[in-house]
């Protein structure tokens, strides 16, 4: 990359994120997003059919505690928004700012990955591992699962920040910043999923 | 160290599993010994395993499906020579054998013969037809093809380390837990899978955006040529069941691996669920198989009956309607296994209705051959087979739709003939029918004619005496998947299956003949023009093999057969006034990388070598990171370059021999005159 | 409907309006649960509810999805994939209950 693309920050073109969403790339990750979302919906399928086959251990209500879920949805609710206000500060061609956007994201979504990691692990501690019920194993697949793409994400965030910080804002970075939105918009929708239908159901 | 690895590996256990291992490390070294040999190492790197282009890959995938065909056909002739003479006997096959043969058998044809055939198929021809230069993603294609290499690496190593699955190609828990198979066979069946899903998958998003975003000026949908459609549907089809596979296997290898428990029989576990998800995948996926197959009919008997396709709107219907239905039905695997009545009466009705779009489209290719000048081409041999044949397993799977009838029909060999039924005249005809129409496309000869007339002739005729004994036996009440028996009245038949297998071998090595015989004689075989059957579609419009880039002008299209169209209106091989620039993606390893760490993970997993599986995913991302940190993938071809490829192809048309002139050809202006029979 | 400052680039009012709605769409169905304010089944029926809306509040203010502005080919896939998750999720929850009845 050129100097003089690194030293300008230009504002991306008015017409930018019309010519992304159209962009072969827009559409091929948008169909990768789709496939995604069947595997997400065929593993709610299974936890549902599990989800009451507690084989004598810890059932939901005994294990799941609101107030952390609330927490964790809070984070990533708040991470979506900051990673909205990042995409603003990228069309204005503020690197600057998009690079603090992105950090929050980042710090955001790492405290949600924790927060699920310390829940995970106190189950475990208590019995309530895996292997114990097809409650649980289902549990641990959906809810990790979705963990398991936020986390790659997260390392998605960082290299791509990285990148900007290397070659500066340029219009690659800006198209992959773009689908790396889908993704981490999307992994918002699969949280409302798993908040509706195996946290809030499994408490009342 | 080498986690649950030790020399137990090795197939010492039994003299076939020691000469089936023998042959396939004999095999390996010598093809790696015949490119030292031959000093092809720097070529082959070069020009093929590090190309993203779509026509090395098309060529490679198809490479791929010819050596498991062989690979699977010997698990065929193992089985069917077995139980000729196993009346009361065990055979030469011990159980445990027996089993890892039949599930290698069905799952290499499915997943790694027929599935790489098609995409092969598709990868060559699609983005010629819709009048482009590549598909969407070039570098995702080669990764596909090296990640389907990987899986087939497992399975091949899966004979000479290890065992392989006994749990048939569907892999049904609790049979297929830890409980029952501690051993890596089952293992070895799941990555297998999910590579090659996961590549299935890659390829599904790549076709769909190539065809919905980069097709040619004027080509609107209702102008693709149906080998287009039925990739787009497939595509589609691959985009959205693989998912459902990869759940499946996923999470009976989370209890294999961590003790979970979606499919055991204790702790909650429920084995329907495994049935249920695997099919949700596997009856989209056989439409996944037939849709192209369908594809290179039409063309095939399009371009041979010198007509126009009859009724394409209604064909166009029907592949959309199928690709939905498929969606459907996939309760029709496990009727038997205890639903209700309301929900076996659902599912069996859906199967019937997905009957009929075929029949429309059988009723239509019929139609376009009606009143047209039939030329007998090996192609259009295995298409006529594949009309007369494929009717009879559709009937037969109309009546096994009938869920009272399935319950005394379900895996009896009836079954086993039934899908042989749909997946050989109809599927793997296909794919022949598209090797021999396309390969001068490919490689710039004919194919020749003889051979493969009586190839041909070995494979239906061997069809029919392998396949429709099987039909009588599962009425007889024969089970499927026996390794021995003692019903003396079902013997006679399964000699005369063997019989047809034997014939089908020969069909086999008639094809390898053709293929020696084609290559000596490529110069008598040459195609000049890139047009040797007088095509309607713009494949034929390139040379024969195309140039990198395909087309130095992209066409413009005015209507359905749109090279035909050119054709007529003279202006097919019109010379451009000048020359563009054009931008090529570059080749690269990344692909090839990937899939061998996909590979290793994938045998690290099996024998629980943790450290290695950890350090060939890091090492994937490593490389996935430094692809998607790459900004300069691509390269110019000047267009000076385009120019002397274009003169140096004119010069090619001027000189092509003229063929006798037949008079039942009409003369196209400014085409070369030919003959395309030979 | 989205609100979008010009053209059919998002602003910040787009992002704000999109969180604001999330926020409240989320702390309905957890104050419901947490309170006990409804039985189980008016409960369930409405978090699901609430959930569908969301995830269209999702789609229009944080992906931008809109029937003028996202390519058809894009809207085609969505629908697909709804339609796929509709029969597949619920034929296997009709299947596997069916199988649950007849087995208990």
């Amino acid at each position: 990359m050129s100097a003089a693309t690194r030293a300008a920050p230009a504002a991306m073109p008015a017409d930018f994120l019309d010519t992304e969403r159209r962009s072969e790339r827009a559409l091929g990750f948008w169909v990768y997003l789709m496939s995604d979302a069947i595997i997400f919906a065929l593993v709610f399928a299974t936890y549902v059919v599990l989800s009451r086959n507690y084989a004598g251990g810890p059932t939901a209500a005994e294990l799941f505690d609101l107030k952390r879920t609330f927490g964790e949805t809070m984070l990533l609710l708040f991470s979506s928004a900051t990673f909205g206000f990042a995409t603003l500060a990228m069309l204005e061609g503020n690197r600057a700012r998009l690079l603090v956007w992105l950090a929050l994201t980042v710090f955001l979504g790492a405290g949600f990955v924790a927060l699920e990691i310390g829940e995970f692990l106190g189950m475990i501690e208590a019995g309530a591992s895996p292997d114990r019920s097809a409650f649980l194993s289902a549990f641990f697949t959906l809810v990790g699962l979705h963990g398991l793409h936020v986390s790659v994400g997260l390392v998605w965030i960082v290299v791509l920040m990285g990148q900007l910080s290397i070659k500066g804002l340029t219009r690659p970075v800006a198209s992959r910043l773009f689908r790396l939105g889908l993704f981490w918009h999307f992994l918002d929708i699969i949280w409302i999923g798993i908040f509706s239908v195996v946290y809030l159901p499994g408490v009342l | 160290m080498l986690g649950r690895l030790t020399i137990d590996a090795l197939p010492l256990y039994s003299g076939v599993a020691m000469f089936g291992a023998f042959v396939t490390v004999a095999g390996a070294l010598s093809v790696l010994g015949l490119i030292t040999w031959m000093g092809k190492w720097r070529y082959l790197w070069a020009e093929w395993l590090t190309s993203v282009d779509h026509k090395r890959i098309g060529i490679m995938y198809v490479v791929l499906a010819l050596v498991m065909l062989m690979r699977g056909f010997i698990d065929a002739l193992m089985m069917r020579s077995q139980q000729a003479i196993a009346l009361n006997s065990d055979g030469y096959l011990p159980p445990d054998h027996f089993d890892q043969i039949f599930s290698s058998h069905g799952t290499i044809m499915v997943i790694f013969m027929a599935m790489p055939f098609l995409t092969g198929l598709i990868n060559i021809v699609v983005p010629q037809q819709i009048g482009a230069r590549d598909v969407a993603f070039p570098f995702l294609n080669s990764l596909s093809f090296w990640l389907t290499a990987g899986g087939a690496g497992l399975v091949l190593v899966s004979l000479v380390i290890g065992k392989f699955s006994t749990a048939g190609w569907t892999g049904y828990p609790p049979y297929s837990g830890i409980d029952y198979n501690p051993y890596v066979g089952v293992d070895y069946w799941v990555w297998a899978l999910v590579l090659s899903g996961v590549a299935s998958t890659l390829t599904g998003i790549n076709f769909i955006v190539t065809i919905l975003k980069m097709r040619a000026p004027g080509m609107t949908l209702m102008r693709m040529p149906l080998l287009t459609w039925t990739a787009l549907c497939a595509s589609l089809l691959m985009a959205f069941a693989f998912p459902a596979l990869t759940v499946a296997g996923g999470m009976l290898e989370l209890d294999r691996l961590f003790g979970m428990h979606f499919f055991t029989n204790d702790a909650g576990g429920n084995i329907m669920m495994f049935a249920n998800l695997l099919w949700i995948w596997g009856h989209p996926e056989v439409y996944i198989l037939i849709l192209p197959a369908f594809g290179v009919f039409s063309h095939v008997v399009t371009t041979f009956s010198g007509k126009r396709l009859f009724g394409y709107a209604s064909l166009v219907y029907a592949t959309v309607a199928i690709m939905f239905l498929s969606f459907a039905v996939w309760l029709h695997h496990f009727f038997t296994m205890g639903s209700s009545a309301n929900v076996n009466a659902f599912f069996g009705i859906a199967t019937m209705i997905i009957a009929v779009p075929t029949g429309v489209k059988v009723f239509d290719w019929i139609f376009t051959m009606y009143r047209g000048r039939i030329r007998f081409h090996t192609a259009m041999l295995f298409t006529l087979g594949f009309l007369v044949t494929f009717v009879i397993g559709g009937m037969t799977g109309v009546l096994l739709a009938v869920p009272p009838v399935d319950f005394l029909m379900h895996n009896t060999t009836f079954l086993v003939a039934h899908f042989h039924n749909m997946l050989i005249p109809g599927a793997l005809f296909g794919y022949f029918a598209g090797l021999q129409f396309w390969f001068p496309k490919a490689f710039g000869f004919r194919l020749d004619e003889r051979w493969g007339n009586r190839a041909f002739w070995c494979w239906i005729i061997g069809f029919y005496l392998a396949f429709m004994p099987l039909y009588y036996l599962g009425f007889m009440g024969m089970p499927r998947r026996m390794e021995h028996y003692n019903v003396a009245e079902w013997q006679p038949h399964l000699i005369v299956a063997a019989a047809g297998a034997g014939l089908i071998l020969v069909g086999i090595i008639l094809m390898i003949v053709q293929l020696v015989v084609s290559v000596r004689r490529r110069e008598e075989l040459r195609d000049h023009t890139g047009d040797p059957w007088n095509g309607r579609t713009l494949e034929w419009l390139t040379s024969s093999p195309p140039a990198p880039y395909n087309f130095a002008v992209i066409p413009e299209v005015h209507g359905l057969d749109a090279f035909h169209d050119l054709k007529e209106r003279g202006i097919a091989y019109a010379r451009p006034s000048r020359y563009e620039d054009i931008r090529m993606p570059k080749n690269t390893a990344s692909g090839l990388i990937i899939g061998s760490f996909a590979f290793v993970f994938g045998f690290a997993m099996v024998w629980h070598i943790w450290w290695l599986a950890v350090l060939s995913v890091l090492a994937g991302l490593v490389v996935v990171v430094i692809r998607g940190s790459q900004d300069d993938t691509e390269y110019t071809m000047t267009a000076r370059e385009v120019e002397v490829i274009e003169n140096a192809r004119y010069e090619q048309l001027a000189r092509a021999p003229r063929p006798e002139f037949d008079e039942e050809q009409e003369v196209i202006p400014g085409a070369p005159l030919r003959g395309g029979v030979m | 409907m989205p609100n979008p400052t010009h053209g059919m680039a998002p602003g910040l009012r787009t992002y704000l309006t999109g969180f604001t709605l999330a926020l409240i769409l989320t702390a309905i169905p957890f104050g419901l649960v947490a309170f006990e304010i409804l039985p189980r089944t008016p409960a369930l029926l409405t978090i699901a509810a609430l959930a569908i809306v969301q995830v269209l509040v999702h789609l229009l203010y944080f992906l931008h999805l809109d029937l003028k502005h996202t390519p058809r080919e894009n809207l085609f896939a969505l629908l697909f994939a709804a339609f796929l998750i509709f029969i597949l999720v619920g034929g296997s929850l009709w299947i596997m209950f069916d199988l649950h009845h007849r087995m208990t």
